[in-house]
């Protein structure tokens, strides 16, 4: 097996999968979280503003959705059709609030009708706030595993299986934490009344999420040994679940003090050491078999051949640093305070 | 009805849906690159205004364009379990590469594209705007080098047996370049160029027959009809190009496309005509010896009949492939008639007092949209019945998991949630077409966004 620096091409696209999603989670997870939050505002001046907040990047956020599958799809291909087909109706389901999140994005101001609005509105927040328990859904059964047969097919009940206590907590979890971190994307996007009412928010989305989030961690501790094994093997490991803590534990601090461009990095920085987190447990394990252990997806058996996966390590060493580069330029483009424009939603 | 049929109707009706989008959004993203290039060159405004109009629309066409584009990519997962393992070692460099490069390149500069006209200079704006044009390009090739690998499988060996069978990679060049991939790239890239093209001059050849923006629309409907002209005549040379491909790489799809169960010498080229899959014979009118013709210029060179392979290779809607093809060639012809007489009659401006042929550009929008739609659906049901040509059969190509219940549910989602997806984009369309480029009431160049401005703070938009 090929190695760079001592690591095999399949730990290498495991790593490069797992970063994917954490940048995609960052940036979809503040654009829910700003959607989840929409009829909060009462005002149509607010609603308008918080949209466009969101306005020059949601789409440009998805995008990261689509190289996130593509990279799990190129690397793990039997992974992806494992996981993909045995959940179909969450994934299903996904695609339909996707669609109608984007709708109405684009419907809500095109006429005037107060209905009209509203209508779109409620469309737009229950939308992304689906579209982030969804994804906390599918995280809670990667980490709890499904009923994996022998030739990596799906051999369980079907959808209500997914509804498993587990994956619902690890679904409010995600949905709070989004909520969080969309609330301080929006401070630092706003000015005024909706400003101050974003304050109140926030706190109430992190006191949501410190309580959802303790909650999935005894649980994982008390009824998931596969995932907390590592832990006990490794002691060195619980550095992870620690720097966790203290980063969740900045966020209010911060909060508090009106720094909340440091803020926001914490809860991006949340985000990616759950994402670590979740790397830590599983590996080198992708997905569990709730059927037979023998029958669970290693890395290994669901990776591409060492040569694919060469040449897409080439492309990300290549193409990373672009990548970052023009993202780096657009937000730099659109940064401070929205101010509503012809070109605004 | 079983889980095969429905799945390949679903992927059939979401990947048919979201082909109308791309192809716009690339067409249309070279004429704003060429208007917003005129506009730095020439500072006037005429070409600043059609740039941005032309942009609004674009970015219609390029949302739809990603969320639909998510669908395609979930349904390889969900629907088609089997194909992924099967082909996911050899569409994996090409998927990577098309995220990296094509997708981040797009989606990056996008927002300054759409949203960066007042914070940016002029310069960099176009940048951006070519950023995006360049990244729709290369989406479309890595999913035609994709899609050509289906077609034309080269590069790979098959590593295991049954169901752990699947395709590696051994020679990435030799896979993007596989038989059919450059001939069926051009091909999709100008069947694109075309669909914005004539887009642009069906809304401009609507303005000018309601007497409305007179100069802008005679300006970029000058500018669309050389683009019509020269990729028409351009998609000749593909569209030959290809068909000669698959008289090599795939005898049994070309057998289909012209209905012919015979091995023949000289082959006749058919004009319109109907196949009798029953009677294995073809009723219409045909060139004699002409597919010989133009595939070896050679009036007797001999054409494979569909009877030389067994009947569970070869395609079974023999009838749709012959119509599709027949349908697509028929409106490739008829674009390079338009484009032709277009710029004849563009001479002394006569065009613009034609009334009759600015109405028949109006209309004429849809027909490189219905020409796409046919040769995709010709280049897939010409496949058949093989979803990776020759190695993985579609029906074995399924995810095991699923059941037919499940599909059947997620179809009739996708019908009912792309039905408003299209009322909204004809909708969007039709509004944004009526607010037109700019306001004429108040068109003086101090004060050009006045309306708009009021209309934002009235919270009209």
């Amino acid at each position: 097996m090929e190695t760079i620096l001592g690591i095999d091409y399949p730990t290498l696209w495991f790593l490069v999968v797992g970063g994917l999603f954490s940048g995609y989670a960052i940036l979809d997870g503040f654009d829910f979280g700003a959607g989840a939050w929409h009829l909060f505002f009462n005002k149509e001046e607010n609603r308008r503003i918080a949209l466009n907040a969101v306005g020059p990047v949601w789409d440009g956020n998805e995008v990261w959705l689509v190289i996130g599958g593509g990279a799990l799809f190129a690397g793990f291909p039997v992974m992806y059709a494992s996981l993909f087909s045995a959940m179909y109706t969450p994934f299903m389901l996904f695609l339909l609030f996707i669609i109608l999140r984007a709708i109405s994005i684009e419907f809500r101001g095109k006429e005037p009708m107060k209905w009209w609005k509203k209508t779109w509105d409620i469309c737009y927040s229950i939308s992304s706030i689906m579209l982030a328990f969804l994804l906390g859904v599918v995280m809670g059964n990667i980490l709890g595993g499904i009923a994996l047969g022998p030739d990596h097919n799906y051999v369980g009940s079907g959808f209500f299986e997914f509804l498993n206590p587990y994956a619902l907590m690890t679904g409010f979890t995600t949905l709070f934490l989004f909520m969080s971190h969309g609330a301080i994307y929006l401070l630092l996007k706003t000015e005024g009344k909706l400003y101050e009412k974003l304050k109140l928010l926030l706190k109430k989305g992190m006191i949501f999420f410190m309580v959802s989030f303790g909650i999935t961690s005894l649980y994982t501790l008390l009824y998931y040994p596969h995932l907390s094994d590592d832990f006990s093997h490794n002691p060195g490991l619980f550095v992870v679940p620690l720097a966790t803590f203290l980063s969740i534990a900045n966020v209010p601090r911060l909060a508090s003090k009106g720094k909340y461009r440091m803020a926001f990095v914490f809860t991006s920085l949340t985000i990616s050491l759950m994402m670590v987190l979740v790397a830590v447990e599983l590996y080198p394990t992708l997905l569990f078999s709730t059927v037979d252990e023998a029958y669970s997806l290693d890395i290994y058996k669901a990776a591409a051949s060492d040569k694919s996966l060469g040449i897409m390590l080439l492309f990300v060493a290549i193409g990373g640093p672009l990548v970052l580069g023009y993202t780096v330029f657009v937000y730099r483009t659109f940064r401070g305070k929205v101010k509503l424009d012809e070109h605004s939603y | 009805m079983d889980v095969e049929i429905l799945a390949r109707i679903q992927f059939a009706f979401t990947v048919a849906f979201h082909y109308i989008y791309p192809p716009l959004s690339i067409g249309l993203g070279l004429l704003m690159v060429i208007f917003e290039a005129s506009y730095i060159r020439t500072k006037d405004d005429t070409y600043h205004k059609l740039a941005k109009f032309w942009t609004k629309i674009f970015a219609l066409t390029f949302g739809i364009g990603v969320v639909t584009g998510i669908v395609m990519e979930f349904e390889f997962g969900t629907n088609w379990a089997t194909y992924s393992r099967y082909v996911g070692d050899v569409f994996g460099s090409a998927l990577a590469a098309e995220g990296i490069f094509a997708f981040a390149l797009e989606s990056g500069f996008l927002g300054v594209l759409l949203f960066g006209w007042n914070r940016v200079k002029p310069w960099v704006h176009l940048v951006a705007t070519i950023g995006v044009f360049l990244g729709s390009m290369f989406s479309a090739v890595w999913i035609v080098v994709a899609n050509s690998w289906q077609q034309t499988p080269a590069g790979y060996h098959i590593v295991g047996e049954g169901m752990e069978a699947r395709a590696e990679i051994t020679d990435f060049w030799a896979m993007v370049f596989n038989p059919s991939s450059v001939d069926r790239l051009t091909h999709v890239w100008l069947g694109a160029f075309l669909s914005g093209a004539f887009l642009v001059l069906s809304v401009h050849a609507y303005y000018l027959l309601r007497n409305r923006y007179v100069e802008l629309s005679k300006t970029a409907f000058r500018i669309a009809l050389i683009v019509a002209l020269v990729f028409s005549l351009g998609q000749l040379l593909t569209g030959h190009h290809s068909a000669d491909g698959v008289s090599v790489n795939q005898p049994a799809k070309l057998a289909a496309m012209e209905g012919h169960y015979e091995n023949e010498s000289p082959a006749d080229l058919y004009l319109f005509g109907w196949v009798d899959q029953g009677e294995e014979t073809v009723h219409g009118l045909g060139i004699p010896g002409g597919l010989s013709f133009l595939l070896a210029q050679d009036f007797d060179h001999p054409v494979k009949g569909l009877r030389d392979f067994a009947k569970e290779d070869r395609p079974t809607q023999v009838n749709a492939i012959f119509q599709f093809y027949h349908i697509m060639v028929f409106i490739g012809t008829l674009l390079i008639l338009l484009s032709v007489v277009g710029i004849f009659m563009l001479k002394k401006e006569r065009i613009f007092k034609m009334r009759w042929l600015l109405w028949i550009f109006v209309f004429a929008a849809i027909l490189p949209q219905i020409a796409n739609q046919a040769g995709w659906f010709t280049a897939e049901m010409g496949r058949q019945p093989w979803v990776v040509y020759g190695l993985l059969r579609t029906s074995d190509a399924l995810s095991v998991a699923v059941s037919a219940n499940q599909v059947l549910f997620s179809l009739i989602m996708f019908f009912l949630i792309y039905l408003l997806l299209f009322l909204l984009f004809v909708y969007l369309l039709n509004k944004k077409i009526k607010n037109g480029p700019y306001s004429e009431d108040d068109s003086d160049d101090d004060r050009p966004h006045t309306r708009e401005i009021t209309e934002v703070l009235t919270g009209k938009y």
